[in-house]
């Protein structure tokens, strides 16, 4: 059976990490979590990574694969280089708790930040509403998120220039906006707070968190760039400006 | 002793899928303080693998459909010995669980004239599940996610729970540690809830996470509560074969429901081969009929590949165990042939199976829009579990309360696709109720300082021991090929003796095996203590299954494989003794009442 080498990061918080390599069997369709479980099964029982579902569902495994943003259930060893090292590092934009896994609490808490769906009253009488497939369809493209943070994890804003300290708050979470503002039924105003405290500006559409997601979903084209028109025409439109005052 | 973090609540809810989730709204929505302890990341329980959707009689695209369908589907589809109340209870309040969904914000599929899509799936007579694609259970754990992080519940990731704390034979709380630092924490409760999940951990194939590992059940059964119907295990019939790691990631029901078909190395469709006599009269004669089903023609009857998953399941094993099997041990699931029938074949599949399309792709280099797929059975849900009130989803022990697949009771002997998603959400909406009444009303618990000092004792043992006295992932993986091989999909009673002796020296194994290093984030120390619930369960499933000496749903015995109606009108449970031995009885199941009766004499045709 051919064997392949893994230069897995050992570490933990306090700085003295290093990547430690371990040479392990591969067989056909494995994929790199295969690997990393094989490692501490064998070698390493106190490694330590996270993972749920390992299809590519639930967004656990998150890793950094030859430098690469990637979920690590979704990596197939035929995709890489296995005459080298293969490099498997933790999130770099998070701060690290243990070897693979990172501390992404933040994320968690600026969901609620984000003001939560509104709908509008209900258009039958039986409390249900109606809306057209073709209405939600690019809201649905949104809720495919898996919450993986790799989006996160790659966005320069974060990772270079650190604004997540002082309110931005991330690709993810601007698809999250997103789906809420496109959302047919929904009724809450979002727009102020994207512009005033979310960093919307920030985003100059490098389409990094784009290219990185595992669910493929636009999120530059899609979510981002429609969020920054809808805050240019409430905010900075001469002719609705105009209008909203002369209405008020 | 390591300093203890602790924490009071009025109810707390361990586990964070549907039924956690939902039970925590609800509880919080009563004005009780919620804690909310879950294994993972907030949003990763396996709730979010589940793809065909919630089954609830909303009618949206057949008017015949009702509660009164979907009960008696249920009950057929569990063999008549699930709690008649719960099933009940499921099928009248599912369509406003459903409904509610949609107020939080979860974005169903559409008719035509705007109402949530519902969709074909084994053993419902009518379109019944609401769905997004094939990604209902992200969609549903999602909405109940955003919805709760602003409730003000008190969430606790990573955190698993060691044991149950008890006051005077009441729950009273929990001893957890966080998977973060390894540290103890103490949650004081007046109501606990469970939600945890299944046990899929404890075979070698299975489609579960890691989670899976029967926490719940072995919790609640080490404080006294009874366990029942353990002997029925879900096993999928199509979870992926090919390649090896990936075998028994699901495959979801929703490809037959949109016209996959199972064929052998022959090219023969089987199913047509064995249809059993209760649902001869709601199967289609043909391959036109059953296609002309899947297309919502109203006056056609299902296709045989939407037979109730255990004998789907059986049927696949018995083709591959004739040699007719495909190249890598299952068979063939072939959605592609669609092509001869409609336009555009391949993008409608793309947009009705998006994550199935995405994961054959991504993981096994094969586009299910051109080929046909290789499937096989895969261990994917438990029917049995912990004994509920089905009205308050309490416990045999009092304020233990649980919902989901850890509660027992709804699926009888073999459960519906599409029956547990709203399982989650209608149940675990009721335990949350119950507990927070009850909260409101009991006293703040005492808890019993030395029996945390001992359980926090043992549970760090396995550093004592070191690695070099049994590595614990190895005990796990021959937990699996025991569960695996003697008590899988065909049962035998020699088999199952022969698991008892295994599962003994299991348990010394895992009594003795240990780690090196410290607790920080030490998934090896957290294999060590999850082994004790995996044991517990299986012990509990072979033991129930040596009981159960015919074969009925998820429960097939070679030795026995009629159902027999001298095994009809009784439960077993489970439980444990002074001693700490495992004991068996039945429980007679109460006689329906004569409403229910009739509904489903009115359903046989």
């Amino acid at each position: 059976m051919a064997q392949a080498i893994f230069r897995i990061w050992r570490g933990g918080s306090d700085g003295t990490g290093a990547f430690v390599d371990y040479t392990t069997e591969v067989s056909e369709g494995m994929v790199v979590l295969d690997a990393v479980h094989k490692v501490q099964a064998d070698q390493a029982p106190d490694m330590a990574c996270r993972w749920n579902c390992k299809a590519g569902k639930c967004g656990s495994c998150s890793a950094e694969i030859n430098g690469n943003p990637k979920l690590m259930c979704m990596t197939r060893l035929n995709t890489l280089d296995l005459t080298a090292p293969v490099t498997v590092e933790p999130m770099r934009a998070f701060p690290l708790i243990k070897d693979l896994v990172t501390d992404v609490s933040w994320n968690f808490r600026v969901k609620p930040g984000v003001k939560k769906f509104k709908p509008r009253k209900p258009d039958a009488a039986d409390g249900t509403w109606r809306m057209a497939q073709r209405d939600i369809d690019r809201v649905q493209e949104f809720r495919k998120c898996i919450e993986c943070f790799l989006c996160q994890d790659v966005c320069h804003v974060v990772r270079e220039h650190k604004k997540h300290d002082e309110g931005f708050i991330g690709p993810r979470y601007f698809v999250y906006a997103a789906a809420l503002e496109m959302h047919p039924l929904d009724t809450e105003e979002r727009l102020r707070d994207l512009k005033d405290t979310q960093g919307l500006g920030y985003c100059n559409i490098t389409k990094c968190c784009t290219n990185v997601c595992p669910e493929h979903i636009q999120i530059t084209d899609n979510a981002i760039i429609p969020l920054k028109e809808r805050v240019v025409d409430r905010f900075y439109d001469p002719v609705t400006r105009l209008l909203r005052v002369l209405r008020s | 002793m390591a300093a203890l973090k602790t924490y009071s609540y009025d109810v707390l809810v361990i586990g964070a899928g549907g039924a956690g989730l939902r039970a925590a709204i609800e509880a919080a929505g009563q004005g009780v303080s919620v804690g909310l302890i879950c294994k993972s990341l907030l949003g990763k329980a396996h709730t979010v693998m589940a793809e065909g959707g919630m089954a609830a009689a909303m009618g949206n695209v057949d008017d015949r459909d009702n509660w009164q369908v979907h009960f008696a589907d249920t009950m057929r589809g569990g063999q008549y010995v699930n709690n008649w109340r719960m099933a009940e209870l499921h099928a009248k309040e599912a369509p406003d669980r459903v409904r509610e969904l949609e107020a939080w914000g979860a974005v169903f599929d559409r008719t035509p004239d705007g109402k949530i899509l519902q969709r074909n799936f084994g053993g419902h007579r009518y379109p019944r599940l609401a769905h997004v694609g094939d990604r209902t259970g992200l969609e549903l754990i999602r909405t109940l996610q955003d919805h709760t992080v602003y409730l003000g519940v008190t969430v606790h990731m990573e955190h698993t729970v060691i044991d149950l704390l008890m006051d005077d034979g009441r729950a009273a709380g929990a001893l957890a540690y966080d998977r973060e630092r390894g540290r103890f924490h103490v949650f004081s409760a007046k109501a606990v809830i469970l939600a945890t999940g299944g046990v899929g951990r404890a075979y070698r194939v299975t489609s579960n996470s890691w989670e899976g590992t029967g926490d719940g059940h072995g919790l609640a059964y080490r404080v006294g509560a009874e366990l029942i119907d353990m002997e029925f295990v879900q096993f999928h019939p199509t979870g992926m074969v090919w390649p090896p790691s990936v075998k028994g990631i699901l495959v979801t029901e929703g490809v037959r429901g949109e016209g996959g078909v199972l064929k052998n190395s022959e090219g023969t469709r089987f199913m047509f081969g064995d249809i059993p006599d209760n649902y001869k009269p709601q199967t289609a004669a043909d391959a036109e009929e059953g296609w002309r089903y899947t297309q919502g023609d109203k006056s056609a009857r299902r296709p045989p590949e939407l037979l109730t998953r255990d004998h789907v399941a059986r049927c696949i094993m018995r083709e591959v165990k004739a040699g007719r099997g495909s190249p890598h041990g299952g068979v063939f699931l072939d959605i592609a042939w669609i092509k001869e029938k409609i336009a555009k074949a391949p993008e409608h599949i793309k947009r009705k199976l998006p994550s199935m399309y995405h994961q054959f792709k991504e993981l096994a280099d094969l586009d299910i829009t051109q080929e046909p797929m290789e499937v096989g059975p895969t261990t994917h849900y438990i029917m049995g579990g912990i004994r509920v009130n089905a009205d308050t989803q309490e416990s045999t022990v009092s304020g233990l309360f649980a919902a989901g697949e850890c509660a027992a009771g709804i699926n009888g002997a073999n459960r519906l696709g599409g029956n547990s998603l709203s399982d989650l959400i209608v149940f675990g909406k009721r335990a949350g109720e119950y507990a927070a009444a009850q909260a409101r009303v009991q006293r703040a618990p005492t808890l019993n300082d030395a029996a945390i000092d001992a359980a926090m004792k043992k549970s760090l043992e396995p550093f004592d021991r070191g690695h070099a006295s049994g590595n614990p992932y190895k005990i796990q993986s021959d937990l699996q090929d025991t569960m695996q091989d003697l008590v899988g999909i065909v049962r035998l009673e020699t088999e199952m003796q022969k698991a008892l002796s295994r599962l003994a020296d299991l348990n010394a194994r895992a009594e003795a095996s240990g780690v090196d290093g410290h607790r920080e984030y030490h998934a090896g120390w957290h294999t060590c203590l999850d082994l004790r619930n995996l044991l517990a369960v299986s012990e509990a499933i072979t033991r129930s299954a040596l009981e159960r000496k015919e074969s009925r749903g998820g429960h097939f015995r070679d030795d026995y494989p009629d159902k027999d109606p001298a095994f009809s009108d009784f439960n077993i449970a489970v439980s444990q003794d002074s001693s700490g031995a495992m004991q068996v009885s039945r429980i007679s199941i109460p006689e329906m009442p004569s409403e229910l009766k009739q509904i489903i004499v009115d359903q046989q045709q």
